[in-house]
């Protein structure tokens, strides 16, 4: 070993950038590895927008779609259900959709882009199960409401713009998934506008 | 020892033919930059090939965004089958039906370019000449006794074979260099369609090149600092 | 705080005692030159391997009508598959490349000699683990020299007397390769031998460090120490060779990335043409070689005109390795103070080993298989002429303090 003087400064200098740029690598060798778990081109291919033809959907009626694996519901409301919407505000949790569950364009009080369709990903906003439609006996959940859904796991409840009500274990309402009209009978979900 | 190492420096030459290949194959000269070849590859392609060979390990959207195609002129140009454009290119004669027609099963073209090399593959779709011996008509000089028709005569005209083993052609839609560019296209497309990545991975190679090479400067640096103590 | 961590720590298991004996207070020679690099870089290699192994089963799907699909699958629809791939395949080939140039270390340097034999003995077993680990991922990707290779290697097995076809029969699970065969292959791919490799990897570090490393001179430094105990010709692992292995490091990857993201096929050589083929039980390939790290052993199972002699001189080719701490009778280590006559030995033998690499590689005609022949015989003499000659061999003095 040489007795010359250490120069600690220029060491602890070049450690440090040893280390800096050595970390650096190790970020970017990390990037493969985290991005590969990323949907690939097939699950891509397979969650790809649905296009879904609703001119045969009667008033009252419900159906339903798969979209990446999850059931969409398209609802076509009758004009008593969309009347019958505002009156019950107070009773809900989140009544101007002020948590953004839903696209820009269906910020709006019927959460939907025309007011007699609602479309909505029918998985409770709790623990994921899939709630029931309840056409004409929804009152029995909450009194002088006709239309809404009730979640058979624990009980939440959904009005027909899919917004939850207060004194349920669901804390936000239902998700309105990205959706577009490319004519009077036909929507494409899982596009937002001015997309192809 | 030394002798010996002589002897097998002198052999080297024919060890080299030995395992080379047998015949002449000419330069493809593919530009995997040239988007708008590979697009005219691809159209000739879907066109005269895709009837009967799949390429069936990629997907007909990644082949329009790496060759800067719309989804909509995708759709309407290239597809020909019911299939979504997310959807693997799979061809629409049942493989079944195929093997009775030719005798064999049309292989997928995915990754022909890997397997046999792209000169073999431009050579290929340049060495079909007339042969009334053979089922479908024609022969290959590059790959004889071949069991598949000549699907670009029409562009190319009809190959003969002269007794010097030079082709002539008369009557095709393309001239001599246009046929050339042609199969030089449809080649290109399968470079392409055999490594989608090869342009990004080099592109991404220069990169990681130039980082490794701070990284060594840097680390170089650090451990002459410490070696001081020994030295 | 940190200390108190340490210390409570310390009371529970020997940590920092672990951390001096093996890498703070271990002595190690000044005098490590290039070849003394390889080591450090399998460790590097076999953590690439293990890491992009354990993401490339994510996405591979070990069945025979899946295999094929599934790895071009993640070459093109899983992000940066391909790169995971490529750091794999690319490897493999530097797994070997990596550990060949570091056995080669220990041949000049007369690492294997006393009292490193159990070191050189698990260096062996890690070296035929990893031959076991190579031959099945390689029919993984179920291409056409996946298939047609792993056919002809376990063939070998074929021609052990009275017990080799059932043999190959219970290796294959099937009459022929197959979806079993591949399961199998799978699972000890990617558990078992991997399992097997890190064990012996430890016990490989173990028995160095017991001993102490060799160095380019052959000399023992704990023969000469100061009055701390210390070896006069050592210096602490860390930090004087963790920052040179880091260097090290640094120029390895930069060979190693330009072979990944421009030559990944090596030529033909990492990735081999015909495995882009799916693999076809109908059709064997013009010509089959195995991949090249295999092919100086398959070399010389060629050469041997006969199919069980062949397999037994490709065995003891490997085999003989294992006994070279025995075979070699000389006292001193180092080719530096070696007699002439084993320098040109050790050339020799690096010449053999490179031609039989070559002409595994290449198809087999009557000339070559005579050239064949004579490099199997000169590799082979390497060994044979070292054991007559080491006894009384003529060596150079011995210096007492290592130079540089």
């Amino acid at each position: 070993m040489s007795n010359a003087p250490v120069d600690t400064g220029r060491r602890r200098f070049l450690t440090a950038a040893t280390a800096v740029v050595g970390g650096a690598g190790a970020v970017a060798v990390a990037v493969p590895f985290i991005k590969s778990w990323n949907p690939s081109a097939k699950a891509k291919a397979a969650g790809a927008p649905v296009e879904v033809n609703i001119s045969k959907v009667e008033p009252g009626q419900l159906i339903r779609v798969e979209w990446r694996g999850k059931p969409v519901w398209v609802v076509r409301r009758t004009e008593a259900v969309i009347n019958e919407l505002p009156t019950h505000d107070a009773q809900l949790r989140d009544p101007a959709s002020a948590e953004m569950q839903q696209p820009e364009y269906a910020t709006n009080p019927l959460r939907s882009i025309k007011p007699e369709y609602f479309i909505a990903v029918g998985i409770c906003t709790h623990l994921g199960c899939s709630p029931t439609y309840l056409p004409d006996s929804f009152a029995e959940q909450v009194q002088g409401v006709t239309s809404g859904f009730f979640c058979p796991c624990h009980g939440s409840k959904f009005d027909m713009a899919g917004r939850v009500f207060q004194g349920v274990p669901a804390p936000l309402n239902l998700v309105i998934p990205p959706h577009q009209y490319v004519d009077d009978g036909t929507v494409i979900i899982g596009v937002d506008k001015g997309v192809a | 020892m030394k002798k010996l190492f002589i002897a097998l420096v002198a052999l080297l030459p024919t060890l080299a033919i030995a395992a080379g290949g047998h015949v002449h194959l000419e330069d493809a000269n593919v530009d995997l930059h040239d988007k708008a070849s590979l697009e005219r590859g691809l159209d000739m392609f879907q066109h005269y090939c895709s009837g009967c060979h799949s390429t069936q390990y990629q997907r007909y959207e990644r082949v329009a965004n790496d060759l800067g195609i719309s989804a909509d002129d995708m759709r309407s140009k290239y597809m020909f089958t019911d299939a979504k454009i997310g959807e693997l290119m799979q061809n629409a004669i049942p493989p079944k039906d195929a093997a009775k027609w030719f005798g064999a099963t049309p292989p997928d073209l995915t990754l022909v370019a890997r397997v046999r090399g792209e000169d073999w593959v431009y050579s290929y779709l340049k060495g079909f000449y007339k042969d009334p011996s053979r089922p479908f008509g024609v022969n290959n000089t590059v790959f004889p006794s071949v069991g598949m028709p000549h699907v670009l005569e029409e562009l190319q005209g009809t190959p003969v074979k002269q007794e010097d083993g030079t082709i002539v052609v008369s009557g095709g839609k393309l001239n001599a260099e246009e046929y050339d560019q042609a199969v030089r296209d449809i080649t290109g497309f399968l470079v392409y369609s055999a490594e989608p990545v090869k342009l990004e991975r080099q592109a991404l190679g220069w990169w990681v090149l130039g980082f490794l090479f701070i990284f060594f400067i840097v680390a170089y640096l650090l451990k002459k600092e410490y070696w001081k103590d020994v030295h | 705080m940190v200390k108190n961590l340490i210390n409570w720590i310390d009371a529970r298991i020997p940590m920092t005692a672990t951390y001096n004996r093996h890498v703070g207070q271990y002595a190690t020679p000044t005098n490590f030159n290039f070849w003394y690099f390889f080591g450090s870089l399998a460790m590097l290699v076999l953590v690439n391997q293990l890491l992009t192994g354990i993401w490339l089963t994510m996405n591979y799907v070990p069945t025979a009508e899946g295999a094929f699909a599934s790895v071009e699958y993640i070459m093109r629809d899983v992000e940066y598959g391909w790169l995971l791939r490529y750091m794999h395949s690319t490897g493999a080939s530097a797994f070997f490349v990596v550990i060949y140039l570091h056995m080669f270390r220990g041949l000049i340097y007369g690492s294997y000699q006393k009292p490193r034999e159990l070191l050189w003995l698990f260096g062996m077993l890690i070296f035929l683990v990893l031959m076991a680990e190579a031959f099945m991922g390689y029919l993984l990707p179920w291409g056409q020299m996946s298939y047609w290779g792993a056919q002809v290697i376990i063939s070998l097995f074929g021609a052990i007397p009275v017990i080799g076809d059932d043999l190959t029969l219970w290796i294959r699970g099937d009459y022929v390769i197959s979806g079993a065969t591949l399961n199998r292959f799978f699972a000890l791919h990617v558990i078992a031998l991997p399992l097997v490799l890190v064990v012996l990897v430890f016990l490989h570090l173990i028995a160095l460090h017991e001993v102490g490393s060799n160095n380019p001179d052959g000399i023992e430094i704990k023969k000469n120490k100061d009055e701390n105990g210390w070896p006069v010709d050592g210096i602490p692992f860390h930090p004087y060779y963790t920052v040179k292995d880091i260097m090290g490091v640094a120029g390895f990857l930069i060979v190693f990335c330009y072979v990944l993201f421009f030559i990944p096929e090596g030529g033909g050589y990492f990735l081999e043409k015909p495995n882009f083929e799916a693999a076809n039980p109908m059709k064997t390939p013009e010509h089959i070689a195995p991949v090249w790290y295999f092919t100086p052993f398959y070399a010389i199972l060629r050469a041997v005109p006969d199919k069980l002699g062949g397999v037994i001189m490709m065995g003891l080719s490997i085999g003989v390795l294992f006994v070279l701490p025995w075979l070699d009778r000389c006292k001193v280590k180092s080719v530096r103070y070696r007699s002439t006559l084993h320098k040109l030995n050790i050339a020799q033998f690096a010449v053999s080993f490179i031609v039989l690499g070559y002409l595994g590689v290449v198809p087999a005609s009557p000339t070559l298989t005579i050239v064949a022949q004579v490099f199997t015989f000169t590799y082979f003499g390497f060994f044979v002429a070292l054991w007559v000659y080491s006894k009384n061999e003529k060596t150079k003095p011995v210096p007492a303090r290592l130079t540089h």
